[in-house]
């Protein structure tokens, strides 16, 4: 521990692995201060403008919101809240393109500003010393800051920990070339950031407190050494210019020597990194009881006349931050069909679709490059050659991967070997894809494959819950089917008792089963004697009259055969009926069918008198059902048939529709019996399928 | 006298190991079909019983009896693959009676239509369909497998299946499909 101290004292720095010098290009913008710009006539502000969960909307379209007001409240953790930028009125509420690579759209809150700019009330804080650690907390929550960055982490969570913090390390390092944001941020802001770090100081407590500056930012370095000086604790750390210094792993690598492990976070070595930005923010959120309404932009490029660093609101359209560093319009059109706009710094930002995306949270940087500063911004085709196998790629690798076994893996979308690679630890440099002689755009690969690999896992995850959905649903009908047959049993069981018990119901019920029973007996017999009468002789039936109890015996014998005919007579017309009920019956189904479309449109009209009368509403609605479903049962049986009919429809000829028709229905009642056969057994015939 | 004396050793050290293997085979016997399992893991768990089986874990079982590995049509070709390699044999084209879209998509119950008659949540083998009889019935997206087996059974035809929208969260970087839009 001391020894790092005194290293750092001494100004003798570890190193990590790789890295890229690409030029700077920081002068562009380092020179001038930050620019107060007027309010923009609109402001879009995406409801989810950092990694967690977006909170509930708190307004509607209509309210008229105050400067500061919260618009969205969080109830999750992980959701951190949004505030009006400005006062104005919410003008609409719905999907907008937002600042991602995807230029999809996402629900943003559109703000018609009014130009009043009129304050919420606030209640400044004067008495630091006495706010309790989680008054703190809770003023860092409410006033929305999550990691300005670039990650866009909820800050509230990473300060609130019980874990000891031997290394606070406020990161300053702005690596990315073009970028000058926390630069001059630092330059100006310096006391307000020292005393944002000496709250952080607060809630965690650590042994010391590291601000890692780059050496390429002289003045900042100066500044803040200058607010610094009267505290030990704090050390100002000037560390080489090397890209990507201001990635979380290589800083700490850098400063304390100690490597974070693959998977694990920095706080379990006992060491917090926060933004010098969001330094910032903490000092407005408890000073001042401002929420984050604003941050700094580097508004870069050689198409800008005017490239500077600019506050600008959030929500702000980057059209309006465009035109107010002088984006010569017509100059813009004439180079080409398009102006590429970056969202970020060149290594690591993504090409705008559009140019009304709004400024969010953890936007720092908007790169206009001019055609000849960035000639690959311009290009549709990408001048991608084969790998050669260099290596340089795995020699700049600032997480000490293989970039270019990763590149052949992604391309093979080889994901379980991209995972043994560790792609999950690219941090998205792009230094692999900056010293590609190749011109691979290799980052892109790793991006497109490590949203692959998140939505295999999402389904995982998913297949897993079906899985299990599935077997308890299994599980619960055979419960059920047990606990239905145990009931059936029981129910039966208390029947049978209830029976042989001596109450007087129970003998009554005896009694009238008996009766019963001598019935169907005496119709057996009966029947019995019908039949014979048919083919014996008279004398026999007479002789089994004689046997039968309940025969009438004056009944005279040419009556019974009269009864024997007119049974016969019945059966036969019966039969008769039947042969021509199932000869017709096809035909019926067949104008059933062409009846169809009326019955829809029978459904279509109730529908639309029950909209008349309020009262036939429920019956109207039950009739449409009912059609529907009749008709839906009509057109599907055909429909079911229709592929394994086709042959033999071929064969029919055209004009037979009614036939077809009919064919098919008997079909598919023939397949249905079928199914139903096979799904009784375990394992159904592939042939028959 | 030497060729009885190997003989015997080697008759010996057979019968050892024939012994070993023997009481191997009986003391660490696996119950289950270690290779359905494996098979179940890789099938997509929609339960939606195109393949002509009640659910995964019956077509797994069915594919390690020899059932052709192309009939899990919401799998699609990376579970064939992932089948051809398990089972060691070819990778076959997807089953000709299948669908060949299987972009995610879930169930959604057209609300003012339903009637409640249950049959939707009858034939769900996840149970991601929230209703009772006689009153409107709904989907739990964030459960519904997307298998297709409500539709049929619906009388008024008040099930569609939806592709999921393409979020911020589930979208694919394609660097072929970033619009560039001009600015005027």
């Amino acid at each position: 521990m001391e020894s790092i101290i005194e290293r750092i004292t001494r100004g003798h720095f570890w190193t990590f692995h790789g890295g890229v010098h690409p030029p700077e290009q920081k002068k562009l913008t380092s020179a001038t201060p930050i620019k107060q710009l007027s309010l923009p006539k609109q402001l879009i502000l995406p409801l989810q403008q950092h990694i967690g969960r977006e909170g509930k909307l708190l307004v509607e379209v209509g309210d008229k919101v105050l400067k500061g007001q919260a618009l969205t409240s969080s109830e999750n953790p992980m959701a951190v809240p949004i505030h009006a930028s400005t006062s104005g009125i919410v003008s609409a509420i719905k999907n907008s393109i937002i600042a991602h690579p995807s230029g999809l759209q996402s629900l943003c809150i559109f703000i018609d500003v009014d130009g009043k700019d009129t304050w919420i009330e606030r209640e400044p804080c004067t008495d630091i010393d006495n706010l309790s650690q989680l008054d703190l907390i809770k003023k860092i929550a409410d006033a929305g800051i999550a990691g300005m960055g670039g990650a866009g982490f909820p800050t509230h969570i990473k300060v609130n920990n019980n874990e000891p913090v031997n290394f606070l390390i406020i990161n300053g390092a702005e690596c990315e070339p073009y970028i000058t944001a926390d630069d001059l941020l630092m330059q100006e802001q310096s006391e307000k950031i020292v005393s944002g770090i000496k709250l952080l100081e607060k809630l965690l407590t650590p042994s010391f407190i590291l601000i890692a500056i780059e050496d390429n930012k002289p003045n900042a370095i100066k500044a803040l050494q200058d607010a610094t000086s009267t505290f030990d604790r704090i050390k100002v750390c000037v560390v080489p210019t090397k890209y990507p210094t201001g990635g979380e792993k290589q800083l700490i690598k850098i400063l304390t020597g100690q490597e974070i492990k693959s998977g694990s976070l920095p706080i379990h070595a006992g060491i917090v990194m926060q933004n010098i930005a969001t330094c910032f923010a903490i000092y407005d959120a408890v000073f001042n009881d401002t929420p984050l309404l604003k941050r700094v932009v580097t508004v870069t490029g050689q198409a800008l006349t005017e490239p500077q660093n600019v506050w600008a609101l959030l929500g702000t359209p980057v059209n309006f931050l465009l035109n107010a560093c002088g984006a010569q319009r017509q100059q813009l059109t004439d180079q080409q069909n398009h102006q590429a706009v970056i969202m970020g710094g060149p290594m690591m930002g993504y090409s705008l679709s559009t140019d009304i995306v709004p400024i969010i949270k953890t936007s720092n940087c908007i790169l206009v490059p001019s055609k000849e500063e960035m000639p690959s911004a311009f290009s549709d085709k990408s001048n991608e050659v084969e790998c050669i196998r260099c290596g340089q790629c795995s020699d700049v690798c600032p997480s000490q991967l293989l970039p270019q076994e990763l590149q052949w893996s992604a391309k093979a979308k080889d994901y379980p070997q991209l995972e043994k690679l560790n792609l999950s630890d690219c941090i998205d440099c792009g230094a692999c894809a900056y010293v590609c002689p190749s011109q691979i755009p290799l980052v892109q690969y790793y991006r497109i494959a490590k949203a692959e690999i998140r939505t295999l896992h999402q389904f995982e995850v998913k297949a897993d819950k079906a899985k299990v959905r599935f077997e308890a649903r299994k599980l619960r009908l055979e419960k059920e089917k047990l606990a239905r047959e145990e009931k059936h049993k029981k129910a039966a069981a208390a029947r049978k008792a209830a029976m042989n018990k001596n109450t007087p119901e129970a003998t009554g019920a005896k009694s009238a089963v008996a009766a019963a029973l001598a019935r169907v007996k005496a119709k057996k017999a009966k029947d019995k004697l019908t039949d014979s009468v048919a083919e014996t002789q008279p004398e026999t039936t007479k002789e089994l009259k004689a046997k039968t109890p309940l025969s009438n015996q004056e009944t005279p014998i040419s009556d019974e055969k009269d009864q024997v005919k007119a049974a016969i007579a019945r059966a036969k017309a019966k039969r008769l009926a039947k042969t021509q009920a199932s000869q017709s019956s096809d035909k019926v189904i067949a104008t059933d069918l062409e009846e169809l479309p009326s019955i829809n449109e029978q459904a279509q009209a109730t529908i639309e008198t029950s909209s008349d009368k309020p009262q036939n509403d429920k019956k109207a609605k039950i009739a449409a059902a009912i059609a529907k479903a009749k008709a839906k049962k009509l057109s599907q049986a055909p429909h079911q048939k229709s592929n394994e009919n086709q042959q033999e429809t071929k064969t029919s000829p055209k004009d037979d529709k009614k036939a077809k028709i009919a064919l098919a229905i008997a079909k598919a009642k023939a397949k249905k019996q079928q199914q139903e056969q096979l799904s009784t057994l375990i394992k159904p015939e592939n042939e028959s399928t | 006298m030497n060729i009885l004396l190997a003989i015997a050793v080697l008759g010996s050290i057979a019968a050892l190991f024939g012994a070993l293997l023997g009481f191997a085979s009986i003391r660490f016997k696996v119950d289950a079909d270690p290779i359905v399992e494996q098979l179940d893991a890789l099938l997509p768990q929609t339960q939606c019983g195109q393949c002509g089986y009640p659910g995964c874990k019956p077509y797994a079982q069915a594919v390690a009896d020899g059932e052709a590995i192309n009939k899990c049509a919401p799998g699609g070709e990376d579970t064939i693959k992932k089948i051809a390699d398990l089972m060691g044999v070819e990778v076959l084209p997807l089953d000709d009676n299948h669908e060949t879209d299987n972009r995610p998509k879930v169930a959604f119950i057209i609300e003012e239509d339903c009637i409640g008659c249950t049959k939707c949540i009858q034939a769900c083998p996840v149970d991601a369909i929230l209703g009772a009889a006689k009153q409107m019935h709904t989907i739990i997206i964030d459960e519904c497998t997307g298998c297709d087996l409500c539709v049929a059974p619906c009388p008024v035809d008040c099930i569609e299946m939806r592709v999921l929208p393409e979020t911020i969260q589930n979208w694919q970087w394609d660097l072929t499909n970033i619009p560039v839009k001009q600015l005027d």
